[in-house]
């Protein structure tokens, strides 16, 4: 017998241990770290919470109520009233459709745009990569929350805007990733492999590399959702946000504050304790990723 | 066999790869012409259709420089490089390209050769996809023959590297270095990751491929006994310059070259009555930024003498062996 | 020469979430003073395990399940942490795999040494110093004193190496191990490694393990030799004895396997692959490649029988044939 078809038929012998499931070993995981678990099932009721917003909220968020101002937690309204009347209850499931998807937004917006110009950047090197990286220096040498104040304060305060300032501030972080990643992985044998065979350079970039650089991303991207939130939150807070009569977490706890000294405890710790919880689930989700991604990298046979 | 002539399929002359000294600032150019590493020194070579040339050194000897100029996946900085009809040396973006298809490269390590996201049939099927015209349809097809060919089973295709073991990771290499097949193959090392159980299967099966498909062979190696397996003719290299060459029984049997005696007396033979010659160079393979004139060895060979310092003039001492020693 | 090192039997496994891997099953050999044993095997044949074994630095999930360990007549695996580490680096040392990587990459070499020397023989620092170049003259290395100021990355593959034998051998001990020293070294670098552990052994009386992967290195170095696959002992006997006349059927595919620069051989490539060491079916581990397994072969591990001459086997087939005196 040749030696090929002997070694077809030996091939049919080999006993390579089937890899275990993903599903498995992912159950396996979830129910070693319960932290994360809850996390994940934090998040994903955010989820639920935010595309079913008009069915679940027991009032209409935006119609005021005379007869109900500044009523504290009752059975009719969970979460009492504000100073309008309107159920607090509502204005936050409603606040969760707003502040998820324009985070969603901008991140997705910064995440498109930062790996096509990290992954060219760094495989190309030169001249191209030091303009990129002084850019990325400039954008980097604001403090993030500096440079969205004075984006939405230049360009006015919508929806539009408040999602552009929060891709600018995520763009440098995800740039910088991407091209450290790309620094790295370019110079393995699989990059000179897809050029041998006759890939144009960008094609050995974004099909072959770029998705190997990804794993520090989804990282930094989960985090960046929770300081998203954050961010818009604050904004509101200080005014440069989303306007009212649109509910948003944050400008609900900027109104709450007012209440403070009047007893109203209701109109900002609910609220506040939203965003609390949603970066909370949004940093333990990204510190559970990145120790899922760690390991197994280094650990793959 | 007569080799080396005008019509040889491979030819390369007078190869040269400098790379210029990290941290050599402009300070240290004023004594001179920038300090370079000669990581390849004035190569030539040729190879003739369907034979095997083994290129075989110890490490910084620059045969991985000389793999990746014959590939083109560096631009040598000077000599000429023909394949076929083809002047690889002079070729740019969109010709380079497309020449790709006809010269292919297996690299040495299977599972960093091989794009960790990418399974089996979308790794084979990539040159189909970027040289020819074949429908998706087709290049499956192409990728269950091509993986026939080399032994696998066509249900690996949808598997993915860290999936495989070494040996079947290195039939994919070579698989998708076969799937246009193309004319001429570099071997760099395709057996030094692998067990030794599995080189055997490897060596017969490039033997085989070889013969059937009419491929011809750059073999890059360390490994002196698979050179001489599968090699008709051998280069020896040492700090990027031939320091002999010659048909491989020939080579085995008649070493000049103080290098390629102590080469060939270092490696172990696995048979306890048999010890090698006892010719052994003193110290270690000095960094290539250590370059002097004449010959290179000269700082640890054992019949060095004043004459060594000049520079050294292959000759044929045989028809068909040269050596670059002053003394062969 | 009576056995420094007598293993007996032992059995290491690992429990993964995919099963129990059964990495070493049953191993039997010793290791004499002045004398070099090499263990050839491929990877997966259990040879590095073995190894972490005998240094007792198989950690959970890892754990050695029976057997016997007996280290100058004291029993290994009897013996508290704080005895064993009193033993690990000084009467036992290890050569590891990756030289460079094993040197500590923000000390010079001649520190590392010194604290070697401070740490086991208790030196003070102007003794240990000393000793420290003394040290790195005996394993050859030029210019000593130089070189003990020198980190890590200033020196070739080959200087790592042999500063990397001279703290192995710094605590002069009575058995040294060395995991696949000249592996990913140059050939000439190497046979002057393999040529200096074997004057070093002569030297100083230690037993010596050479773990390799390399028939060469073997033949060239090594007294007498233990051939394992899979994690199972298959052969074991004199150099000389085990090349003339293997009696393993794994040994005689091996050496059948192996280009040789000295002939030309015919290839012969050895059948199917290493079998998978998870939840491993019992019986003999080499049942699925070899040309000569019979029925018993699926269902006992062979046991070590004597063929003569201190050469040793575990098979069925030789048992069975009238090779056995």
């Amino acid at each position: 017998m040749s030696v090929l078809a002997q070694d077809i038929a030996d091939d049919r012998d080999d006993d390579i241990v089937a890899p275990t499931a993903r599903w498995r070993r992912a159950a396996r995981w979830l129910r070693r770290n319960p932290v994360s678990a809850a996390a994940i099932v934090v998040i994903s009721l955010l989820v639920f919470v935010a595309v079913f917003a008009p069915v679940l909220e027991p009032y209409k968020p935006d119609v005021p109520d005379p007869m109900a101002v500044l009523k504290p937690p009752s059975w009719a309204h969970p979460l009492g009233t504000d100073g309008f009347g309107r159920d607090v209850l509502s204005r936050i499931i409603d606040a969760t459709t707003l502040d998820l998807s324009i985070a969603l937004a901008a991140t997705l917006v910064a995440l498109s745009i930062g790996m096509v110009v990290g992954a060219l950047s760094g495989y190309r090197g030169g001249w191209v990569d030091l303009i990129v990286l002084r850019l990325v220096d400039v954008l980097m040498a604001f403090p993030a929350f500096v440079l969205a104040m004075g984006i939405t304060a230049a360009l006015g305060n919508s929806i539009a805007n408040v999602a552009i300032a929060l891709s600018m501030t995520q763009l440098p972080a995800y740039i910088r990733l991407v091209r450290g990643e790309m620094l790295r992985v370019r110079t393995l044998e699989y990059a000179e492999a897809a050029v041998s065979i006759g890939n144009p350079s960008w094609r050995v970039a974004l099909v072959h590399l770029l998705p190997n650089c990804l794993p520090p991303l989804t990282v930094q991207a989960t985090l960046a959702m929770g300081y998203a939130v954050l961010t818009m939150a604050s904004l509101s807070f200080i005014g440069l946000g989303i306007a009212p009569p649109q509910s948003e977490w944050g400008s609900m706890t900027a109104d709450g504050a007012t209440y403070m000294s009047t007893g109203e405890w209701w109109l900002f710790v609910f609220p506040g304790v939203a965003i609390v919880m949603t970066v909370l689930a949004f940093n333990l989700v990204g510190d559970a990723l990145r120790d899922l991604l760690d390991p197994r990298l280094r650990g793959t046979r | 066999m007569p080799w080396g002539s005008r019509m040889s399929f491979v030819s390369v002359r007078g190869l040269d790869k400098h790379f210029p000294v990290r941290g050599a600032g402009w300070l240290s150019r004023r004594n001179g012409p920038a300090p370079v590493v000669r990581a390849v020194d004035g190569i030539s070579f040729d190879i003739d259709r369907g034979r095997t040339l083994g290129l075989v050194g110890e490490s910084g000897c620059g045969k991985s420089t000389v793999a990746r100029c014959v590939t083109r996946l560096l631009a040598p900085s000077a000599g000429t490089i023909r394949i076929g009809d083809k002047q690889l040396d002079r070729l740019e973006g969109e010709p380079l390209r497309a020449a790709r298809r006809d010269v292919q490269m297996v690299f040495q390590d299977p599972l960093a050769a091989l794009n960790p996201r990418m399974s089996v049939e979308r790794a084979v099927s990539e040159p189909l996809r970027l040289h020819t015209t074949l429908s998706p349809a087709e290049q499956r097809e192409r990728v269950r023959e091509i993986l026939t060919e080399v032994g696998l089973r066509t249900d690996a295709m949808g598997r993915y590297p860290h999936e495989l073991s070494g040996g079947q990771r290195q039939r994919v290499n070579i698989a998708r270095a076969l799937a246009c097949a193309p004319s001429f193959v570099v071997l760099d090392e395709p057996t030094s990751a692998l067990d030794v159980s599995l080189r055997a299967r490897v060596i017969l099966m490039l033997e085989e491929l070889r013969e059937r498909l009419g491929l011809t062979y750059l073999f890059i190696s360390h490994d002196l006994a698979t050179v001489k397996y599968l090699a008709q003719r051998v280069v020896v290299m040492y700090l990027g310059t031939v320091v002999e060459e010659a048909d491989t029984d020939e080579l085995f049997a008649h070493p000049r070259h103080p290098y390629t005696r102590a080469l060939l007396a270092a490696v172990p033979v696995p048979d306890p009555k048999v010890r090698g010659e006892p010719f052994v160079l003193s110290g270690e393979i000095p960094s290539p930024l250590e370059r002097h004139e004449g010959c290179p060895l000269r700082s640890r060979c054992p019949m060095a003498s004043a004459i060594c310092a000049q520079p050294v003039v292959p000759r044929e001492v045989s028809p068909g062996h040269v050596v670059a020693c002053h003394f062969a | 020469m009576s056995a420094l090192l007598e293993v007996e039997d032992l059995s290491v496994e690992f429990a993964t979430d995919d099963g129990v891997v059964s990495a070493v099953d049953g191993v039997t050999l010793s290791a004499r003073a002045g004398e070099i044993l090499g263990i050839v095997g491929e990877s997966g044949s259990g040879k590095s395990v073995l190894i972490s074994a005998i240094l007792r630095l198989v950690r959970p999930p890892g754990r050695i399940v029976s057997g016997r360990l007996r280290f100058e007549g004291n029993d290994l695996l009897a013996l508290p942490e704080a005895e064993l580490e009193a033993i690990r680096g000084a009467r036992i040392a290890l050569v590891p795999q990756t030289p460079r990587t094993s040197l500590n990459p923000l000390m010079t070499v001649g520190r590392q040494v010194e604290r070697l020397l401070r740490l086991h023989r208790g030196m003070d620092k102007r003794a240990a110093r000393e000793a420290a170049i003394a040290m790195l003259e005996r394993v050859r290395i030029p210019d000593p004193k130089r070189r003990a100021g020198q980190y890590a990355h200033e020196l070739s593959g080959g200087m790592c190496q042999r500063v990397m034998i001279a703290m192995a051998l710094a605590t002069e001990p009575r058995l040294l191990l060395a995991d696949e020293p000249t592996t990913g070294l140059d050939v000439s670098i190497g046979a002057r490694i393999l040529e200096l552990l074997r004057q070093l052994g002569e030297e100083s009386g230690a037993a010596i393990i050479l773990v390799t992967h390399d028939l060469g290195v073997v033949a060239q170095t090594c007294h007498r030799v233990a051939v394992m696959h899979a994690g199972q002992l298959s052969e074991l006997a004199e150099v000389d004895e085990l090349f003339e006349r293997p009696l393993h059927p794994y040994t005689r595919a091996l050496v059948r396997s192996i280009p040789r620069i000295d002939q030309q051989i015919a290839l012969k490539p050895i059948a199917g692959t290493v079998p998978s060491l998870v939840n491993v079916r019992p019986g003999c581990r080499y049942v699925r490649r070899c040309p000569d397994a019979l029925a018993a072969c699926r269902r006992q591990r062979p046991p070590l029988i004597v063929a003569g001459n201190g050469h040793r086997v575990a098979c069925h087939a030789v048992g069975q044939s009238n090779v056995v005196r």
